[in-house]
């Protein structure tokens, strides 16, 4: 009686996940066809080959991962294996033992510490946590790679900055001078990607951009991320633990598991993967 | 036993490497001092920091151990029939010890913790991260203009310190002692003229005095920007940083103070 129970109740959680698989790809399909489309003919902006990085234990083993001009990547994978290195290491905060990270064909692994600045301002990135500036305003965080990097005029800084707030749905007026310790969550969030943004880099790099926000303010964060590669064909990667933003907002996913990406591919392949740990994996998200 | 030797060599190792780190970032801080892009803002909100807000400890400081000098310097000098040498005793060891030493000590406990917590707070919420990312060494960032305005204020604060230790050592003297006020600051002045002078016009004690405060202002800010950018395990870890800051940098001044002593002594022969 009680095996027959748990038959009913497996084939119900089957048939509950099946749905979800199909609802996800239908996503992925919907937003990201025309996308992938594009991007299959774009020129690499973002390039791992082979890159290995270890502290006290393996972190990485053998990583290759390409990002072509427009496309938004997705990374995903268990707690602690290494998805956020990985921002890292193309953010040349951290350098590879052995492999390299190209960033528009310029191979960045053994650039020197001014040289890596140099190549950060073609990227902007979104924390985990926003990472806003605690003592500076809103205007001051979005303005601030503004000042520190461009001649432009106060003037013309305000009017970017206002720019940038607008594009992330925050009304200016409200918020330019409130400090982020007055912002909720997915304010702050949004506040993050205006500054990531504000320099309009070619690169946008996200950490966990919906993590700790409810589900509204996550679907808003997506639309973003989305909206931004739309309008302005920028080149992203998104390291996530959130399935259902991952499969709408992916050209590509790549799973990494045990220190190795095991699955690279397009949200639908994703969703029809046979291999039983990627299984598990959606099961399990 | 080899597992011994092994934890001690990596422990040899971690230490060397913390040494070289720590000096890297002296080097460093000290380096893009002159090095664009300059952040004056940022160098004139530390001096208020580090020089203007620590005015009241440092005035406190000085009054109460230029009295207690004198009030303990009257007792001995009392017995030779000296007293009229209390000026020169707190004088010389204000100017000359006390007033760099304690000053250093005071600004180590309040300015030091200070910038720990900061950087460390920064450092744990990514905002270190962040201004990498955003294209800014954060050395150059935060902590030359800490180390600048460490190396400016530090000198002010010490003189005050000297300042108010004498003024203290002269209401002693003069209502508690009864030397008159002329004769206490005539021998403040003797001893400063005793000391002999460097390149004829600027009192050794005054060298000493002001070289030493320089020193001790530039270990408090790097101590203190070298444990906060360090900072690892959230609000626990900006603590321990905080605490390490202040008892590294208490213990240096105290240490370098004595080797300090020691070279200046030797270059500036008195006459």
């Amino acid at each position: 009686m009680t095996q027959e129970l748990r038959r009913r109740e497996d084939r119900k959680t089957g048939q509950v996940r099946e749905a979800i698989r199909n609802e996800l790809a239908a996503d992925a399909r919907a937003d990201g066809a025309l996308a992938q489309e594009e991007a299959a003919e774009a020129r690499p902006v973002i390039e791992m080959q082979g890159v290995t990085l270890s502290f006290d234990q393996p972190i990485l083993e053998d990583v290759s991962l390409v990002a072509r001009e427009g496309e938004t990547i997705v990374i995903v994978g268990e707690s602690g294996t290494g998805k956020s290195t990985a921002l890292k290491l193309i953010l040349r905060l951290l350098v590879p033992e052995r492999g390299r990270v190209l960033i528009d064909g310029e191979d960045i692994t053994h650039l020197s510490f001014e040289e890596a600045l140099k190549v950060r301002q073609k990227m902007g990135m979104v924390f985990q946590g926003a990472a806003l500036f605690d003592s500076l305003t809103v205007f001051e965080n979005v303005a601030y790679p503004l000042r520190e990097h461009t001649d432009m005029s106060e003037d013309e800084i305000e009017k970017r900055v206002r720019e940038k707030l607008q594009f992330v749905d925050l009304e200016p007026d409200e918020v330019v001078d409130k400090l982020p310790s007055e912002l909720s969550g997915g304010m702050r969030k949004r506040v993050g990607i205006a500054r990531g943004m504000a320099n309009d880099p070619e690169i946008m790099l996200y950490d966990e951009p919906t993590s700790g926000l409810d589900p509204l303010t996550t679907g808003t964060i997506t639309r973003l991320i989305m909206k931004l590669q739309r309008e302005l064909g920028v080149t992203s990667i998104v390291v996530s633990h959130d399935i259902r933003s991952v499969f709408r907002m992916a050209t590509r996913v790549a799973l990494l598991h045990e220190r190795h990406i095991v699955f690279s591919g397009t949200p639908e392949e994703m969703a029809a993967a046979e291999d039983s740990y990627i299984r598990d994996f959606l099961g399990g998200l | 036993m080899s597992e011994l030797i092994l934890r001690l060599n990596a422990q040899a190792k971690s230490s060397i490497l913390s040494i070289q780190e720590y000096f890297t970032l002296a080097w460093n801080s000290l380096r893009f001092i002159f090095a664009r892009p300059f952040y004056f803002q940022d160098v004139i909100q530390q001096m208020d920091e580090i020089g203007v807000k620590s005015l009241g400890i440092v005035l406190l400081t000085g009054l109460f151990t230029g009295m207690v000098l004198a009030l303990q310097s009257s007792v001995q000098l009392q017995t030779f029939g000296a007293t009229m040498y209390i000026g020169r005793l707190v004088a010389g060891s204000m100017i000359r010890e006390l007033g760099p030493v304690l000053a250093g000590l005071m600004v180590a406990g309040r300015v030091g913790s200070g910038i720990a917590a900061q950087l460390g707070s920064m450092k744990v919420t990514e905002q270190i991260d962040a201004l990498n990312t955003l294209g800014t060494d954060p050395i150059k960032k935060l902590a030359t203009p800490r180390v600048l305005a460490a190396l400016i204020m530090m000198p002010v604060l010490t003189i005050i310190n000297d300042l108010v230790g004498i003024i203290g050592g002269n209401i002693i003297a003069r209502f508690m002692v009864g030397l008159p006020t002329s004769l206490y600051w005539r021998t403040v002045w003797e001893q400063i003229m005793s000391g002999g002078f460097t390149m004829a016009v600027v009192p050794n004690d005054f060298v000493q005095g002001l070289t030493k405060p320089l020193v001790f202002g530039a270990i408090i800010s790097i101590t203190a920007c070298y444990f906060g950018l360090r900072t690892t395990g959230g609000t626990e870890g900006v603590g321990q940083s905080t605490t390490k800051t202040v008892v590294t940098s208490s213990i240096l001044i105290l240490v370098v103070d004595y080797f300090l002593t020691q070279l200046l002594l030797s270059i500036l022969q008195a006459p």
